[in-house]
């Protein structure tokens, strides 16, 4: 989850101003984000996918602000 | 009026709105749990300040899933009167019942003072007890009162009404330096589009009886209960 990118994220902001005061002045915008492992059972592939794009956008992410995407890995 | 005031795990303020419904303002008034799913026959329902669920994930996403919430929605959908502070804002922001969404304080920092809040409309159950462009004093305490959503939802929102108070100067200008928390075009309060549910990030409870040194919150539940301006029992509960 992150903040989408038109939306202020002060957090990010103030993480980027401390890393420029230790001498990382090359990094040029930092975004704080949120990450989250979970583990889901579905049938396939498609249906985990499909219920974790419902979960992201029914809880994890509030949509207003925050952009999300997330990568499966299948374990047996 | 039949009043109630949601608990959740986490909420704090709400034995003050509880004590202001019922000892200064004379309402019958009863708690309503979270893990219910029924407000019962109150016409009011106050979703009050605190930590719901410690504030994870963001604050009020976790308590807008709870079993009380599609209550609450039901009632707004009745006309009934919904008003959330505080958290209670972001929880009713979370639940879709209010438009927009809450980020960090501007300055990263909790911020608890008083400030100053101009009201935008009085033709609001909730503003009805005050005068259109004046200006109350009333504390915050919050981390995440930073009121965003995108410039065509704002205009939208301003084209409908729908912004009940901004933060202000002692005056009643707004500009940067009196908005406390970074919240776009200084909202500090919005309601629905009829008018019945509406949230602000200041504490009106906490500034609701004569004990406290400050009754600028006092209009706004007495308006809503269709009480006079004057305080009813001011006082009673001291």
């Amino acid at each position: 989850m992150f903040p989408r990118p038109q939306i202020l994220d002060p957090q990010g902001k103030a993480i980027s101003e401390a890393l420029a005061r230790v001498g990382y002045d090359e990094v040029r915008s930092v975004r704080a984000g949120k990450t989250f492992d979970i583990e889901i059972e579905a049938a396939d592939r498609a249906a985990a996918e499909t219920r974790l794009a419902e979960v992201c956008d029914k809880l994890l992410a509030n949509t207003i602000v925050e952009d999300f995407s997330f990568e499966l890995e299948e374990s047996s | 009026m039949k009043c109630g005031v949601v608990v959740f795990p986490g909420s704090n303020c709400d034995h003050d709105v509880h004590h202001v419904l019922d000892k200064v303002l004379g309402q019958e008034v009863r708690y309503l749990w979270h893990q219910s799913d029924s407000v019962e026959d109150c016409e009011l329902v106050v979703v009050p300040g605190g930590f719901s669920y410690g504030d994870y994930l963001r604050a009020g996403s976790m308590a807008a899933l709870s079993p009380i919430m599609p209550a609450v929605s039901g009632l707004a959908a009745r006309g009934g009167l919904v008003l959330g502070i505080c958290n209670g804002f972001q929880i009713l922001l979370e639940s879709g019942l209010l438009p927009g969404a809450m980020r960090r304080n501007r300055d990263l920092r909790f911020i608890s003072k008083d400030v100053h809040l101009r009201v935008e409309r009085n033709d609001l159950p909730f503003t009805c007890g005050y005068e259109v462009g004046q200006v109350l004093r009333m504390p915050v305490a919050h981390a995440e009162g930073n009121y965003v959503d995108t410039e065509a939802s704002l205009d939208r929102l301003e084209e409908a009404g729908q912004v009940a108070f901004r933060y202000c100067g002692e005056d009643g200008s707004v500009g940067a330096d009196t908005n406390p928390n970074g919240s776009m075009r200084a909202i500090a309060g919005v309601c629905n589009k009829d008018g019945n549910v509406c949230a602000l990030m200041p504490h009106p409870e906490r500034c609701a009886e004569d004990l406290l040194g400050n009754t600028d919150g006092l209009a706004l539940f007495a308006g809503a209960l269709g009480l006079s301006r004057e305080p009813v029992a001011a006082g009673a509960g001291a």
